[in-house]
């Protein structure tokens, strides 16, 4: 997992993150992020979700370091904490951040975070991207 | 000599208590951990007081502390 500096909201919160907090009630708060420190979407609000994607760029970074040498890249990760836990999994260049209550059943966090990256992905791909406006100036002899 | 041996047994109760307190955060902390994926499915867990465990606990608790304000 690489990565690089928290960057501003890239798009509201898609339906995907909606559906991972309806689906998986042990989910508190999670975050897409790129690995450039875009934010895709999130469940918090925006100045929240650049602090929550930066935490978690850090840790993904602390984790890459803790691997042992030659070991293959990191895919997912969850650090248990006493008062909860942090979950980071990753689908290509995306990432999600999640936050649970203590003691989660690990598995099913994990398979409804990577349910969100597709869903997310596929709902990325469904939406055309918006033309660049670009603004022409008004010739001189045009003008009234 | 009922008041001393109500006493006693209060603070019993207390140390009791407060004993079973200490040692539910103590076993919660040494629960702390972090377990990293790899690609090749090779799993890596690394508990509080390993080399590199340090860092990933105390970027996650920030994280969760974060998430939690």
């Amino acid at each position: 997992m690489g990565c690089g500096s928290v960057g501003p909201m890239a798009s509201p919160p898609a339906q995907a993150l909606a559906d991972l907090t309806e689906i998986s009630t042990q989910v508190e708060a999670a975050v897409v992020f790129d690995r450039e420190g875009t934010v895709l979407g999130s469940t918090v609000d925006d100045e929240r979700a650049g602090r929550l994607a930066e935490a978690a760029l850090e840790l993904v970074r602390a984790a890459d370091e803790a691997r042992p040498d030659g070991a293959e890249d990191l895919v997912q990760l969850d650090v248990a904490l006493a008062d909860g836990s942090v979950f980071v999994a990753a689908d290509g260049d995306r990432l999600i951040a999640a936050t649970t209550a203590p003691e989660p059943t690990v598995g099913l966090v994990f398979y409804d975070l990577k349910s969100c990256l597709r869903g997310l992905a596929e709902e990325l791909e469904a939406k055309p991207k918006p033309r660049r406006r670009t603004a022409t100036k008004k010739k001189d002899h045009e003008k009234p | 000599m009922r008041s001393r041996s109500f006493l006693t047994g209060f603070l019993l109760a207390i140390g009791s208590a407060a004993a079973a307190l200490l040692f539910r955060r103590r076993a919660a902390r040494r629960r702390e951990r972090a377990e990293l994926y790899l690609a090749d499915g090779t799993l890596v867990s690394l508990v509080d007081g390993q080399p590199g465990a340090d860092r990933l606990l105390e970027h996650a608790r920030e994280l969760l502390a974060t998430a939690r304000i």
